[in-house]
């Protein structure tokens, strides 16, 4: 699995739900597949599955909204 | 004076920001003029005896202290133990603004707007823990946010690096135009609001409910509808000024509400209500509570968490517009219908028993109005008088 897929798989996890692996512009937020819970979850999920760190106060909805905008923030944290 | 409460503050606010204005539409800078605005402004306001502005200045002072000294310290040593003591600090002015009215002292450590100047202050302090604020910060850019004028008294609760992209950014004359052009709509929304709709609620129907009512119960619930919709028309009114203001001035404020009641359920509510403030209690407080119990998997069950997180949240969030029974029992309510519907969504998601459809959709929306707004009357402290 490359990076994409791995983060896709983490979001699809948390999301319970493998739409986001087919749409990945698709806003999470707006689909209410995601809440802040679920938000936290991700972010733990990234901490542990892809040992990438990012705090909660970097989390902003309007730039992590979908899958390929989430894949693109964390290429540029990795 | 009390900012937005009198034309005479509109008059002196629309002499004094023609300036800004006229630079604005030429494409030039305005930030030192607002600079020059801001100083007069806050003189104006807390001029006024009554407002602590000796408070105000010591609050400033000690926030700039903590703040600097923590990036400094932050710059080459992480102990979660300094940053709560720091945080606390930060945060203790607040609560003896709280607490001294209740042991029946003077109040001297309150001033107008600390409620809202104390979030600004301690999220910079959170996102330098997150590492997200390296660079030591100047005076000017902390005091410049911290005493935003605009948004002084009430909100909305503004995040600092996000209000500095604003703060820097050199507008184009057509950019600005469109940005005064919305700040001066939002005015007159304003005036919409608060002085005409809100104040005709009040003064027309609120204060003459005794006339209106015939019983005790309908009393009370003519006045649940009616303080509700009075209390959205005023601070959604007083909000659009803020904002508008802010527009005037380069800087776009987020905004308050989003049609709070047309919300389908309270979580959408609280999407919807008071946002910068709901908001500023998810990501600052909510969020970072569910992180740490993952984190240290001090507590596994999920439904578990989210709830504690829930009653956390609304019981601070109670405790914050003051140490009164109806504030507390305000938020107690709300923790309790929150962590309500956290059980239902769940079970929903699962059984799938909540019809979906237009009808519905309008079912729903009526149940969260009434909830809501039963919120607000205890909210209004009148159940406890």
């Amino acid at each position: 699995m490359n990076f994409k897929e791995r983060v896709l798989q983490v979001i699809a996890e948390v999301c319970e739900d493998d739409v986001v692996k087919e749409n990945h512009d698709l806003d999470i937020f707006e689909e209410g597949l995601i809440d802040s819970f679920a938000t936290v979850e991700l972010l733990v999920q990234f901490q542990e599955q892809l040992d990438i760190n990012v705090p909660i106060t970097e989390f902003d909805r309007d730039t992590w909204n979908t899958p390929n905008a989430i894949v693109d923030r964390l290429n540029e944290l990795k | 004076m009390t900012p937005y409460s009198s034309f005479l503050f509109f008059i002196i606010l629309g002499i004094l920001l023609l300036p800004t204005m006229i630079l604005g539409t030429m494409g030039k800078r305005f930030r030192y003029y607002n600079v020059f605005v801001s100083i007069v402004v806050l003189a104006i306001i807390f001029s006024e005896g009554g407002s602590g502005f000796f408070s105000l200045i010591a609050f400033t002072i000690l926030q700039l202290v903590l703040i600097k000294g923590y990036i400094t310290y932050r710059q080459t040593k992480n102990s979660s133990l300094v940053f709560y003591v720091i945080s606390l600090l930060s945060i203790l002015p607040l609560i003896l603004s709280k607490v001294l009215p209740i042991l029946a002292v003077d109040n001297w450590a309150s001033f107008l707007g600390i409620s809202y100047l104390t979030f600004r202050a301690v999220q910079i302090i959170i996102e330098t823990r997150d590492g997200l604020i390296k660079e030591q910060l100047s005076i000017f850019q902390l005091v410049n946010f911290m005493l935003f004028y605009p948004t002084i008294s009430s909100g909305p609760i503004d995040r600092f690096r996000r209000f500095q992209k604003d703060e820097e950014k050199r507008w184009a004359p057509e950019e600005y135009k469109e940005l005064l052009y919305k700040g001066i709509n939002k005015i007159f929304i304003g005036f919409l609001y608060k002085f005409i709709i809100g104040y005709s609620i009040n003064s027309y129907f609120i204060m003459n409910l005794d006339y209106i009512a015939d019983g005790k119960f309908s009393y009370h619930l003519l006045y649940m509808y009616s303080y509700s919709l009075y209390l959205f028309f005023d601070f959604a009114g007083y909000t659009a000024f803020a904002v508008g203001v802010s527009y005037i001035m380069g800087i776009r404020s987020p905004e308050n509400f989003n049609k709070p009641f047309l919300s389908r359920n309270i979580k959408d509510f609280w999407n919807r209500w008071h946002m910068s403030l709901s908001f500023w209690f998810r990501d600052y407080v909510f969020m970072r509570f569910v992180f740490l119990m993952k984190k240290k998997k001090w507590i596994k069950n999920k439904m578990l968490v989210s709830n504690l997180g829930y009653i956390l949240l609304f019981l601070l969030m109670g405790v914050w517009h003051g140490l009164a029974i109806q504030y507390i029992i305000y938020g107690a309510y709300h923790a309790l219908m929150m962590t309500g519907f956290n059980f239902f969504e769940t079970w929903n998601k699962k059984h799938k028993r909540w019809p979906t459809g237009r009808a519905m959709t309008i079912v729903s929306i009526v149940i969260t109005f009434h909830v809501v707004c039963f919120g607000f009357y205890l909210f209004s402290g009148k159940p406890f008088q």
